[in-house]
């Protein structure tokens, strides 16, 4: 427990959508440069909040229709999601405090 | 008390990282991300010395922070939130406790500036983009508008003729300031259509960016154009919201040093796109990182008496 879930189209209504408690997906691309700044920060998270959130990360290139529907344009993009709704967006790499911020509003 | 706290891991924080650690000095080095900085916006570099064929800007980063690492610079993921500098003792205080130096680089660099129009804070991740190697992928087929005229704005909009069908320049003066040999490929790109003299009034559309309304400045005619997305590069804002009344600030907010990079208080250094200067690159940024370690060194050999 505590790992970055990895995050597909096939497993997203049952990993996301339907989970019990808050999720986190970090939309992300090997080619995005951001996306590097970021990752380290989502996997820490995944291991701090265990249990809490459901941290994990979707990778755009190998999956299509999930960042089509949430309208992804810009990576790296974190959805915040509660109940299986959007609860926040945030675009760009931002820092651990900005982003746990929004994480703590979910709890 | 530690001897250095270096703040920000970009060129110029991991270059001042570089020479402290092989100065053997007691350092640390805070980074608020993953290091890289604002290079990792960067497809690829080709005005860095060493690599003939150009590198990207995500290696040329990686390699920087392996080789700081490997000479044993400590870099710790921490934000600092605000800072304290006394005579005897610079103070960090970071989303983990505190950190306390006899003295201190300063090079947490800059972030690209917002036009500030209406539309753009609205629609960013919606079409607004301010990083071209982030975001080209998702334009493919499409039709993009690129603001500004400088190296960046000029080196993105040909990334992004990778993708897009039609790219737009939209420069408010009647001549580029990039580098005489992006204005050469920019000019002899088909995909690229220059609109000069013009400037933004604002970003339309409701979910995603529809159209861009433009004004030209010489016969003040408005007209609006059709783009699903509007990547912004109009220069640069310095990361020194947590400086003002700190250290001397130039009128735009960048960090004023001397030559040895010392800034208005003695053990406070400053190197990178923070500085109050002309020229903002990594050559530069690496160049300044190296003598604000050195300057540290010589201040704290000073204090030792």
């Amino acid at each position: 427990m505590g790992d970055l879930l990895k995050v597909t189209d096939d497993n997203f209504e049952q990993e996301i959508i339907n989970s019990d408690i808050p999720a986190l997906v970090d939309f992300w691309a090997e080619w995005c440069g951001p996306c590097k700044m970021v990752s380290p920060i989502v996997e820490e998270l995944a291991k701090e909040y265990d249990g809490k959130v459901k941290v994990g990360e979707m990778n755009v290139d190998e999956n299509r229709q999930t960042p089509v529907k949430y309208g992804i344009r810009a990576i790296p993009t974190l959805i915040l999601f509660k109940n299986g709704n959007v609860a926040q967006t945030i675009v760009g790499a931002q820092p651990k405090s900005a982003i746990e911020e929004e994480l703590k509003k979910l709890l | 008390m530690r001897d250095l706290i270096i703040v920000g891991a970009g060129p110029a924080g991991l270059t001042a990282g570089i020479y402290a650690a092989r100065a053997r000095l007691d350092v640390v080095l805070l980074e608020k991300m993953a290091p890289g900085g604002q290079v990792l916006l960067t497809d690829i570099v080709e005005n860095y010395p060493g690599f003939p064929d150009g590198i990207s800007g995500f290696e040329l980063m990686d390699r920087m922070k392996k080789q700081a690492e490997n000479l044993g610079l400590p870099i710790e993921s921490r934000e600092a939130l605000s800072f304290r500098f006394d005579p005897d003792s610079k103070t960090a205080t970071t989303d983990k406790g505190h950190e306390q130096a006899r003295s201190i680089i300063l090079a947490c660099g800059a972030n690209p500036r917002k036009l500030g129009i209406p539309g753009e804070e609205l629609l960013i991740g919606k079409g607004v983009s301010y990083c071209a190697t982030c975001d080209g992928p998702f334009y493919r087929d499409l039709e993009v508008a690129v603001i500004g005229g400088g190296d960046t704005a000029v080196e993105e909009a040909l990334f992004l003729t990778k993708f897009a069908t039609r790219v737009y320049l939209v420069h408010r003066r009647d001549q580029l300031r990039a580098t005489k040999i992006l204005q050469e490929r920019v000019m002899a790109n088909e995909k690229v259509q220059i609109i000069w003299d013009t400037i933004p009034l604002k970003i339309l559309g409701d979910q995603a960016v529809e159209a861009i309304e433009l004004k030209n400045v010489k016969s003040s005619e408005v007209l609006s154009l059709k783009v699903q997305g509007v990547f912004i590069f109009v220069g640069f804002e310095p990361n020194t919201q947590l400086l003002k009344g700190l250290v001397d600030l130039d009128e735009l907010g960048f960090v004023r040093t001397n030559d040895t990079m010392e800034t208005s208080v003695p053990g406070v250094f400053a190197a990178g796109d923070i500085r109050s200067k002309n020229l903002r690159q990594i050559s530069t940024a690496v160049g300044e990182g190296a003598v604000a370690a050195f300057s540290a060194e010589r201040y704290l050999d000073t204090l030792r008496g």
